[in-house]
């Protein structure tokens, strides 16, 4: 029986979906690599990292949604989970380069050597082991949403508050991964990468490789999240949403629901942070500061919370808009960024997603039979 | 306390007191009920009826008083889920469904078995198909059931909200004004129901609606300040001078 988990989240719509990413998915690396530059059919190599960053933030997108779209949990601190999955694989990245940095140590990476530290220390143990890493990724995250969310969900710590705290906790990572002993590289962070699985990180292969891998995951963490929101426990999830203290009243410990789906959600924005820090070369604190796990919640908002596909979208959508806005007329994205947020709430309550799926639903109606049934008049 | 009427009782509530801000709204109430009996509890705003629903349901810590569930646990121990789970099922004033849920999955939610993340993850439709059909024949639901509970009239909220009791299957169901807001045909309706309900379990209804509690025809508890001023049935409560100065007479 559990084994047929999985697939429960394969409905036609569901299926659409996977068949697009996956296609992405293979299509833009065969672009790049077998087509050769000149074709008006080659992608460049740029463009596969480009797209292969808003797969990713696509996961987190879609993390995001899983909490606040269904258990109405509206996390303010994403970017942390995000962040602390990138840097997990940042340390394995900064421990393939060995000895090829700037000072040459075999053990010790440059930063390191530069703040004049004789050893390594021991929270980086483990990191020159992919499979630790990996571990990790999930671990670190997950464990830090299971401790935030144990001491506040058991408090019935909710609404604006919740939201508060979980952008303290960013904030408060932020300022600690500014601090040079922290040992994370401070400001800069963790980069120059070379290899990764013993691959140089910036040859095509590699890169095309890691795309695959973004959208694999994409597919893998929708799949994952349809199958939860159309098992009995997304019911309950939904039914928190709404009436939380009914749900209790049903005997239903919301506390648990809320911190298994809280905890789930941090992994998988942990591994969408895993794969985008290889993509775009680079890990710094910055990704902890609360203006960008905001930005993220307009992404769902854009996109349709509550709807899987719809934060897919809007973080592709809008992370698009970012790129073309930010290269071309550099001044305007913040405005542009504000006013989408107040064109989305004022207009498109339920976000591009939910505003189509009303549309069709009136587009259907109109022409087909009235009301089905009428409510009856008291017998 | 009386340790011997206690382990014949399914409630037994004993000087509990809950005070807001100073504002005593239970005083020392005390009552019991007993397996398989349906209970009225009548009185005028104010009286402590919402109140003493809260604390049975583990929503209000009283501050003074025990609170005894089929003679043996301590409700004031334990919280919301956890009475539930013991058997206690309760009907809000205003009706509470799960709005963007269809009337099964309401349904469906609210169906004993069990409540923990892993069996609901894992869980597999189907085995409780017959029971849901069933309710929803006893609520008059049938033909609405994939429609969502935030379309229903207010009248088939209330109903739905009694499904999900009887779904629950609890030994006590607590219900907090069942006819607020509908016409006399549906009161009469509802009489009915809970009536055939109260043949399988104990029922505590909470109610301002005299010809409803005169339709159940059983017997009464009248809450004035925070404690029971009569009890009996509702002939006999209504007879009684204080009743009819606090309450009746207004």
């Amino acid at each position: 029986m559990k084994g047929g988990f999985l697939l429960r989240g394969l409905d036609r719509g569901g299926l659409i979906f996977l068949a697009i990413v996956l296609g992405v998915g293979i299509l833009v690396p065969a672009l790049n690599l077998l087509v050769p530059p000149g074709n008006p059919f080659h992608v460049p190599g740029y463009a596969v990292s480009l797209v292969g960053k808003y797969l990713c933030f696509a996961l987190l997108a879609l993390s995001i949604d899983l909490v606040w779209g269904y258990c109405g949990i509206l996390s303010l601190g994403h970017g942390a989970f995000f962040a602390l999955g990138g840097y997990a694989m940042g340390m394995y990245l900064m421990r393939q380069i060995g000895a090829r940095g700037v000072y040459a140590n075999p053990e010790l990476p440059d930063f390191m050597v530069f703040l004049n530290w004789k050893e390594l220390p021991w929270y980086w143990y483990g990191f020159d082991q992919f499979w630790f890493a990996a571990i990790m990724v999930i671990a670190v995250p997950g464990a830090l949403a299971f401790l935030l969310g144990w001491f506040a969900f058991r408090s019935r710590v909710t609404g604006v508050y919740l939201s508060i705290i979980t952008q303290a906790m960013t904030f408060a990572l932020l300022l600690a991964f500014f601090r040079n002993d922290m040992g994370f590289g401070g400001n800069n962070g963790l980069t120059d990468f070379k290899d990764i699985l013993g691959y140089p990180v910036q040859a095509a292969g590699t890169r095309a490789t890691l795309f695959f891998a973004s959208a694999l995951a994409l597919a893998l963490g929708f799949l994952l999240c349809r199958a939860i929101i159309r098992s009995k426990l997304g019911k309950v999830l939904i039914a928190i949403r709404d009436a939380e203290s009914r749900t209790r009243f049903l005997g239903y410990r919301v506390e648990h629901y809320k911190l298994f789906v809280f905890t789930l959600s941090a992994c998988m924005a942990g591994v969408a942070g895993a794969l985008y820090v290889p993509q775009v070369g680079i890990i710094n604190p910055s990704e902890f500061s609360p203006a960008q796990s905001i930005e993220m919640v307009i992404w769902v908002a854009v996109g349709g919370r509550g709807t899987l596909i719809g934060p897919v979208i809007g973080a592709i959508l809008v992370n698009f808009g970012k790129t073309y806005f930010t290269a071309a007329i550099p001044d305007f994205w913040l405005f542009a960024l504000g006013g989408l947020f107040i064109a989305v709430t004022l207009f498109l309550p339920k976000g591009i997603v939910g505003a189509v799926t009303d549309w069709t639903k009136r587009y259907r109606k109109t022409p087909s039979r009235p009301d089905p049934v009428a409510p009856k008049p008291a017998e | 306390m009386n340790p011997d009427l206690m382990t014949r009782t399914l409630l037994y509530l004993d000087g509990v007191s809950v005070s807001f801000d100073g504002f005593r709204a239970l005083n020392n109430l005390s009552f019991t009920i007993l397996p398989g009996e349906m209970r009225a509890i009548i009185g005028p705003n104010g009286a402590g009826k919402t109140t003493m629903m809260d604390v049975v349901t583990g929503k209000t810590r009283p501050d003074a008083g025990h609170v005894i569930f089929d003679g043996k646990v301590d409700l004031t121990k334990q919280d919301e889920a956890a009475i539930a789970s013991l058997g206690i099922g309760r009907k809000f004033q205003k009706p509470t469904v799960f709005e963007s849920h269809t009337v099964w999955d309401n349904l469906d939610l609210a169906i004993e078995g069990a409540r923990d993340p892993a069996s609901t993850l894992f869980h597999m439709e189907g085995e409780e198909r017959d029971r849901i059909e069933e309710i929803l024949g006893i609520v008059r639901l049938r033909e609405r059931r994939y429609e969502l509970a935030g379309a229903l009239s207010h009248g088939q909220k209330q109903w739905l909200e009694i499904g999900m009791l009887l779904a629950q299957n609890p030994k006590l169901l607590l219900v907090d004004e069942p006819v607020a807001g509908m016409t006399d045909a549906e009161t009469a309706e509802t009489a009915d129901l809970l009536r055939e309900i109260a043949r399988t379990h104990s029922v505590v209804v909470v109610e301002h609606d005299m010809t409803f509690v005169r339709d159940l025809g059983v017997k009464v508890t009248v809450l004035h300040e925070g404690s029971v001023l009569a009890e009996g049935s509702l002939d006999h409560v209504s007879a009684d001078p204080r009743v009819v100065e606090v309450y009746l007479g207004r």
